[in-house]
């Protein structure tokens, strides 16, 4: 009798999808992807989440957990499991679901959907999910020393490496989405940069007049962005103060590696505390209003269910549905990051272990939810705006009537006057060639918005609120993982020069900061001067590189589950983690080996090389300084490949051979942390 | 209401102060517990100021 109600939930959850998948030329209202996917994720949860809980781990409500037999007030406080679901889902939701779904939107709704839906149902939950269990069991251990207790310290050091390289990789993406978003853009830019005074102010105030005030000096912090937003337009009109908040890419590109050193060198309560509050505040507020706001709104679908570009020869990206789609919406689907913060903060808090499907598979769930609604965010914006946005400007010209005219040439009637029209609204001098994502969603949140609240009039308004929530909250995760990623380069090059460890003298935290910025500057950079727009190239190492961590986790819960003597339901990570390797290792090698220039590293800085011989410069480059720095940045990416190939293909033989020796043994063999009852009050 | 006001300053890294302070009476009465400005500074540098601060993308 008790599953009724979950029977019908599934029949619509069933109905939605067919409705979507058979749809062709009509109108679809955006509900019906919104109630499949809400309707889907209950009862994956309902069942399949609970499934895992009691069969698979075998979840113990009596066996204490790290915040009860090591509660300490601090890092380990058993928590009530919805507050904790709001810290953990604050943590894992970040610009990733918001940008990938709106990149992939360019081959229809519908691939998108499907994948996001299935792929956070069977591998992105499945895999916060383990980590959060494994963690949970091992007094809260971070992912590098769980792979080191479970697969041995070889495979630790190469998880962690991975795992650097990865940050970089995500840095330099981030920033350079910003970029994008606030280059030749003097309203976005003066609200962005208003954001640092303002942080130091708020820090200033919790520091020494109200200490601790966090809900004070957030909404006073509050109060002046929206200052900043509704002054902001007086200086973009300004003759004085535009110009001098209008920057060009390289420059821009420069100012955010110098920030980002600074940034994580200040005091942390002086700029990044504060600015956390904001960016984190403002994030949950925006994500609620963006799910009221397509309630209320019930737009239609204008993006057809598939375009054409689902064979290939997209203009946001390049390479076909298999395998690139599943690497363009990393997060959202899966996320290997979220295996780090799976294994961070979330398992010293949690209070039972029957806590842990709500919070791991739970928030999960949320953030795919999150990554839908930037789908259905990209898919009811004309798709002649949606592609006059996210294509190069070496394939649309400068100019709304060459855009206009390339876009109306790739199937999506549009007119230059509609271009026009809609950059004026949002209050932009142009809309032509805005890639990274963040516009077009910032575009898509302000029709939202404003059919909401306040019509056209406040469409600018709203515009450089999206672009201001995006650019804030990628900016602290620039600091913050700037910082992450200075300590993990320190504990890594302290396993080869002790000294090098954090907390011995200034020097290695200067010189891991420099090493840092450095790394994740200099992808920043090539993307800036990519003359195919960056994104183009970097996105798809992120989402290799990505999806690749979230192999290496779905692979150490796969060991675990052997070595818990329970490999009969190893099944649950064998199958995501199948999934993940044929995707990520034939997408890095399309990239590294591809025969095709748009899609292969190698054939690009073939191309480009042998006309660098011929001693002719090809378009898009200028001169033959591009043309040896684009042959140059092919090679690195390739490298890239390589390496994040290399560390995949490592771990999974780590993995069958520690799997191997556990079937050999006839009991567990596991490293779990002493069981430990709850004590009885 | 309270849950509300706990769950967004945990989303920050606070955890309750008067959840320490019982921690501490019970398993450590002899030892003097922080201030509540020292437990927020506290918490506020181990949010940043270790590996442990990373956010996702």
């Amino acid at each position: 009798m008790k599953h009724i109600p979950w029977i019908i939930l599934a029949i619509v959850g069933a109905v939605c999808l067919a409705v979507l998948a058979v749809s062709r030329g009509e109108a679809v209202n955006a509900l019906w992807i919104v109630v499949a996917a809400v309707s889907c994720f209950l009862v994956a949860y309902r069942y399949y989440a609970l499934y895992i809980a009691r069969h698979v781990m075998r979840l113990d409500p009596t066996r204490a957990t790290p915040a009860i037999y090591r509660a300490d007030g601090l890092d380990y406080v058993a928590t009530d499991r919805r507050v904790l679901f709001g810290h953990h889902f604050a943590a894992i939701a970040g610009a990733g679901p918001l940008v990938g779904p709106v990149l992939a939107a360019q081959m229809g709704y519908l691939p998108g959907t499907l994948w996001i839906i299935f792929g956070v149902v069977l591998a992105g939950a499945v895999q916060d999910f383990m980590v959060l269990f494994i963690s949970m069991r091992r007094d809260g251990k971070s992912l590098g020393e769980l792979v080191r207790m479970e697969m041995g310290a070889v495979a630790g050091t190469i998880a962690l490496a991975g795992a650097f390289l990865i940050m970089v990789i995500i840095l330099a993406v981030l920033a350079l989405i910003v970029v994008r978003a606030l280059a030749e853009s003097p309203w976005g830019m003066f609200t962005v940069a208003a954001t640092i005074p303002l942080a130091l102010a708020m820090g200033i105030y919790t520091r020494w007049i109200r200490p601790g005030r966090i809900g004070e000096v957030s909404v006073l912090g509050f109060v002046g962005l929206i200052a900043a937003i509704v002054f902001g337009q007086n200086v973009a009109a300004s003759g004085v103060w535009g110009p001098l908040f209008t920057f060009t890419p390289q420059t821009l590109c420069w100012i955010l590696i110098g920030y980002g050193a600074l940034a994580s060198l200040l005091p942390v309560w002086l700029l990044l505390a504060p600015r956390d509050y904001l960016s984190t505040f403002l994030k949950i507020g925006a994500i609620t209003a963006l799910a009221v706001g397509i309630v209320v709104m019930a737009p239609p679908l204008r993006m057809p269910a598939l375009t054409q570009f689902v064979g290939g020869g997209g203009p946001a990206w390049s390479g076909a549905l298999f395998p690139f789609l599943f690497i363009t919406i990393a997060c959202g689907a899966v996320s290997g990051f979220h295996a780090l913060i799976a294994s961070g903060t979330t398992p010293k808090l949690i209070g039972s272990e029957t806590d842990a499907p709500f919070i791991g598979y739970g928030a999960m769930l949320m953030e795919a939810f999150v990554a839908i609604m930037a789908l259905v965010g990209a898919s009811i914006l004309d798709p002649g705006i949606y592609f006059a946005m996210n294509s190069p400007a070496a394939v649309l010209g400068t100019d709304p009537v060459s855009a206009a005219h390339a876009v109306t040439a790739m199937g999506f009637p549009v007119s230059a006057d509609l271009l026009v029209q809609t950059a004026r609204d949002v209050g932009e001098h142009t809309i032509v060639s805005r890639t990274g994502g963040a516009p077009t969603l910032a575009v898509a949140m302000a029709e939202i918005f404003s059919h909401v609240a306040g019509g056209t009039t406040m469409k600018a308004f709203w515009y450089h609120f999206a672009i201001l929530f995006e650019a804030l909250f990628i900016l602290t995760a620039v600091d913050a993982g700037t910082r992450a990623g200075r300590f993990m380069l320190q504990d890594l090059i302290g396993l080869a020069v002790p000294s090098f460890r954090a907390g011995t003298s200034w020097l290695p935290g200067v010189v891991a900061t420099a090493l840092c910025v450095l790394s994740w500057g200099f992808f920043l950079y090539q993307g800036v001067t990519d003359p195919l727009g960056g994104v183009n190239t970097l996105w798809p190492v992120f989402g290799i590189s990505n999806q690749m961590l979230a192999a290496v986790a779905l692979m150490l819960a796969t060991t675990v589950l052997f070595r818990m003597k329970q490999q009969r339901y190893a099944w649950v990570t064998v199958i995501p983690t199948v999934w993940l390797l044929i995707c990520t290792l034939s997408a890095g090698s399309l990239k590294l080996l591809s025969s095709d220039p748009t899609v292969g590293f190698l054939a690009h800085a073939a191309k480009f090389g042998a006309a660098v011989e011929a001693g002719t410069v090809l378009a898009p480059a200028k001169s033959m300084e591009q043309m040896l720095a684009i042959v140059f940045n092919d090679r690195v990416d390739a490298g890239l490949c390589v390496i994040f190939l290399a560390v995949v293909i490592s771990l999974l033989f780590f993995t069958v051979r520690t799997c191997m020796a556990a079937l050999r043994e006839d009991r567990p063999t596991v490293n779990e942390s002493p069981v430990q009852l709850v004590p009885a009050e | 209401m309270r849950m509300l006001r706990q769950m967004l300053r945990l989303m920050v890294g606070q955890p309750p102060y008067e959840v320490y302070l019982a921690h501490m009476a019970r398993v450590h009465p002899d030892a003097t517990p922080m201030t509540r400005v020292e437990f927020f500074r506290n918490r506020e540098q181990a949010r940043f100021g270790g590996a442990g601060g990373g956010k996702c993308c």
